[in-house]
């Protein structure tokens, strides 16, 4: 049973973008995709720790800032050197324009 | 059933011994490495991280080769390779025959002129061992010389400043990163440097090093004499090539392969540090790239091509430096540019893109605190690959989104 916490505004995450989201201690990245669905991983690229907010989103992909390590964002999985870790992936909703993440 | 060698276990052989067998790969995989460690990625070497003793970062647990039924031989030197008989003799006196070959030898850190490698005192960075005794060495108290104002010698710089040591920096050419960084980013750099308390000399030519019981003394072309515990030589590396030249492989600024990064003899590969290739988006000018991400990529396509592809090498090349909380980095080769323009993210962050004479855009060379440049400089890579001629006031506007660009 998810404990679901507010994160932002719907429209306040661009088109393809990403933002940061820091609760209880954690911090996690918020995805808007194309078609304007909404996910949720850790923040932090399992290479070494740089927060994937800084990143490019394209394709469906997050893209590490630092050491170029991608993931798919909607499964968290790894695509390739250098990263050999997938992400952990939080469910989403999105009810009266606000994203919410489910911890 | 096949069998395909791959010598030097660095960043580039590792990465071409897992994507052969990502790539479906069933035969046998031998992968030979001159050092005792497993494969480790080399750009924490130079780079400040904890107190503590540097832990090697390895590309992979030392289980998955076994897993995926890559042989990893250790400690153990190629001393000939018989492209005739195609197999190669190794330090523990094994033949291994090859269907597949791929020479991923590396570079090695220039030493200094007349000094000997052994030497305590002066040394230079390469391997995780050469960190380990370097680290020692980073104390307050101590001062640390470097010869040599690029990269490695500036993250060295920026390490040992870190540390606490006393740090003098001693550069031949008139500004430090004279090699492929523009003159307002060296600057920015060189600040920083200064602010932290780093002696930066450059223009200036060592007539004499000298190694005495205690210290170093460093004799300059002036007349000035700098003391100190530990010199560090930063003076560029040389592509590991004399197995291949010994071969009768053709060598050009390293073992010189086509844009599928074949040698000049059949059925062999190089990639990595210690090869030079034509780079069809910069005219087919031969390059030669040391750098982290050019080993990942050459890894994948030669592995690609050992397995009978025809990919050919378009990357655009690109490089970073870690430096106290600034980041650098470049994306393309800003050599035939004629025109710069500049992007200010914020009061420390801005990008420089260089423009060929027909506006194509050839490079971008940004700095900034931690990623602020990141994304821009990724893009900018998209950019240059589509060999793209964006609109002058369009990258100089930070309100505008470089992504936008890329759909122009």
């Amino acid at each position: 049973m998810s404990n679901w916490i507010e994160v932002c505004a719907a429209d306040a995450i661009d088109e393809e973008d990403v933002i940061r989201f820091d609760h209880d201690g954690r911090t996690f990245a918020v995805y808007r995709s194309p078609e304007d669905d909404y996910f949720a991983t850790d923040g932090l690229c399992t290479h070494e720790k740089i927060h994937l907010a800084d990143g490019l989103v394209m394709d469906n992909i997050i893209e590490c800032p630092k050491h170029n390590g991608r993931f798919d964002y909607r499964t968290g999985e790894a695509k390739g050197a250098p990263v050999c870790v997938n992400l952990q992936t939080y469910p989403v909703k999105v009810e009266n324009g606000i994203v919410f993440i489910g911890l | 059933m096949a069998h395909f060698v791959i010598i030097g276990a660095g960043e580039c052989g590792a990465r071409a011994a897992f994507a052969l067998r990502e790539k479906g790969f069933g035969g046998d995989i031998t992968l030979i490495g001159t050092e005792p460690l497993a494969p480790y990625e080399r750009p924490p070497l130079s780079k400040a991280g904890t107190d503590q003793a540097p832990e090697p970062k390895f590309i992979a647990t030392l289980e998955r080769y076994p897993e995926q039924s890559i042989d990893l031989k250790l400690g153990t030197t190629v001393i000939a390779l018989d492209p005739a008989t195609k197999t190669v003799k190794l330090s523990d006196e094994q033949t291994l025959t090859y269907d597949k070959l791929l020479l991923a030898t590396g570079a090695a850190a220039r030493g200094f002129p007349g000094v000997d490698s052994t030497s305590l005192r002066i040394r230079v960075l390469r391997t995780h061992a050469d960190a380990v005794a370097l680290h020692a060495a980073l104390h307050p108290g101590r001062h640390i010389a470097v010869v040599g104002g690029g990269f490695i010698g500036l993250e060295l710089a920026a390490t040992a400043r870190i540390r606490g040591a006393d740090v003098t920096v001693i550069e031949g050419l008139p500004r430090v990163l004279k090699r492929g960084v523009p003159e307002e980013i060296a600057e920015a750099i060189t600040e920083r440097h200064r602010q932290e308390g780093v002696d930066i000399r450059c223009g200036q030519t060592i007539e004499a090093l000298q190694e005495e019981t205690d210290k170093v003394v460093v004799r300059l072309a002036g007349g000035e004499v700098i003391s100190a515990d530990l010199l560090l030589v930063g003076i560029g590396a040389l592509p590991n090539v004399a197995l291949a030249a010994e071969a009768g492989l053709a060598i050009d600024n390293g073992i010189a392969v086509n844009e599928r990064l074949e040698t000049s003899h059949t059925d062999i590969f190089a990639a990595g540090d210690c090869c030079s290739f034509p780079l069809s988006l910069y005219g087919g000018r031969r390059v030669r790239l040391e750098s982290w991400r050019n080993a990942q990529e050459q890894a994948n396509l030669a592995a690609a091509n050992m397995l009978g592809e025809s990919a050919e090498m378009s990357a655009v090349p690109w490089f970073w430096s870690d430096q106290y909380d600034f980041t650098l980095q470049i994306a393309g080769l800003a050599d035939d540019a004629v025109t710069h323009v500049r992007r200010d993210l914020d009061d420390e962050a801005f990008i420089l893109f260089h423009l060929g004479a027909d506006g194509r855009l050839l490079a971008a060379s940004g700095i900034g605190r931690g990623n602020a440049i990141a994304r821009d400089i990724r893009l900018a890579e998209m950019l240059i690959a589509t060999r793209a001629h964006p609109d002058h006031a369009a990258l100089a506007a930070s309100s505008v989104k470089l992504k936008s660009l890329l759909a122009a």
